[in-house]
């Protein structure tokens, strides 16, 4: 299973979690905490980071799991328990963001305190979730999926603050009445999807 | 129980227009602009969204009194997480195609806000028959939504409904969008629903 895999593929792979097959604007997953934590551009930084570090676990983990536990065949050649993949990636996941938060208030208090509040929500985000589910269906094997892990955590993250960034210079423009707060920023996600759009080039 | 009772209908047809999940509440649009690109998807999402919401609501009303304040989280993450196997499964055996086209996003239920979002306000205080007419209620306003934009997708991306060409195919190689296919117009799309929603419902307008 630890097939290495080239350092230029790996940098491709990267490059395509990350911009190519962006979580949030091309499989608009996490889309619920996207718009609700994107009002300004600290707390988006904040939920970056901790969206590319819960990622960058949980995706490698949930990979060995399935591999020894989950996958037909890993056990012994006549039990499939391929079907517990949704009920303990979800549990998996819900168990790091609760380690990951214990880990953080006790070693680097100061990063809890910013984080403090985004890391209960990434347990109910679906980009994390998605990552898992999209690592079993392309077969990635252990090297592979932490770094898809990484860039996906990382074209995720970007979207938000570039989002954020949009938003607060949108306070100052006059919008149409209905199309005020969830409207307009939707079409300026749409907009922000459209300019990723270019990268399918590469 | 101790909340006022509302009466079935506002229950259940509440949260179609007046309150509707995905334009009001900012509830589950992960899921829902991924699988509009075709009606056929869109209609087996919506019908998995809205089973899932009624039945996974109506188990956690009927348990409320059990579960501790704590671990509630998890153990709404579990109801829900059996309900969405239970369904995966289904699609599996029966729907194989259009399983294979949903991918992930039938896993991704679980994470979807509105189940979510129902069982931790609404079922976890409410009792077992009005949480599932509740859930039922969520599910459809969020099918509307997805209905809705699904037309229009596939309408103008590949000039088909349910799969039917419904043009000639000169036609559809002159007028197909391309774009209408790709993820921005579903941004679109939804932004523009929810300006005409908010026009013919000005009360829902946000304070700027």
């Amino acid at each position: 299973m630890l097939d290495l895999i080239s350092a230029e593929d790996a940098f491709r792979l990267f490059l395509k979690s990350a911009f190519v097959e962006n979580l949030a604007l091309v499989f608009f997953l996490g889309m619920c905490t996207f718009i609700a934590i994107s009002k300004n551009v600290k707390s988006a930084v904040g939920l970056a980071i901790a969206v590319v570090a819960v990622q960058a676990i949980t995706v490698p983990a949930n990979n060995l799991i399935d591999y020894f536990l989950l996958r037909p065949g890993a056990i012994s050649d006549d039990i499939d328990l391929s079907f517990l993949r949704l009920i303990s990636f979800i549990g998996v996941i819900a168990a790091i963001v609760q380690i990951l938060e214990m880990v953080l208030e006790k070693y680097v208090p100061a990063l809890f305190n910013e984080l403090g509040i985004f890391l209960p929500l990434i347990t109910v985000n679906c980009a994390i979730l998605g990552g898992s589910l999209f690592m079993i269906e392309r077969s990635y094997n252990f090297v592979e999926s932490t770094i898809y892990g990484i860039g996906s955590g990382f074209g995720w993250g970007l979207a938000i603050v570039l989002l954020a960034a949009i938003r607060e210079k949108l306070k100052y423009s006059d919008v149409p009445p209905g199309l005020r707060g969830l409207g307009i920023t939707f079409v300026t996600i749409g907009l922000i999807a459209l300019g990723f759009l270019a990268f399918s080039g590469i | 129980m101790s909340s006022p009772k509302k009466s079935l209908s506002k229950i259940l047809f509440g949260p179609i227009l007046d309150n509707n999940p995905i334009a009001l509440q900012i509830l589950g649009i992960c899921s829902a602009l991924a699988v509009t690109t075709k009606l056929d998807k869109s209609l087996t999402m919506a019908i998995a969204v809205t089973l899932v919401t009624a039945v996974s609501s109506a188990a956690i009303a009927s348990i409320r009194q059990w579960i501790p304040g704590s671990i509630r989280i998890i153990v709404q993450m579990t109801v829900i997480a059996s309900m969405v196997i239970v369904v995966d499964q289904f699609l599996k055996a029966y729907l194989y195609d259009v399983s294979k086209e949903l991918s992930v996003f039938v896993g991704l239920i679980i994470t979807n806000c509105i189940v979510m979002g129902r069982a931790e306000g609404f079922a976890m205080s409410n009792n077992a028959s009005d949480s599932f007419w509740d859930g039922i209620g969520n599910g459809l306003g969020y099918s509307l939504v997805l209905m809705v934009i699904a037309v229009f997708r596939e309408l103008f991306g590949s000039w088909s409904l349910f799969g039917q060409q419904l043009v000639s195919d000169e036609f559809k190689r002159e007028f197909a969008q391309g774009l209408m296919l790709q993820s921005p117009s579903a941004f679109f799309l939804i932004g523009l629903f929810i300006w005409i929603l908010r026009t013919a419902k000005p009360a829902q307008i946000e304070k700027a």
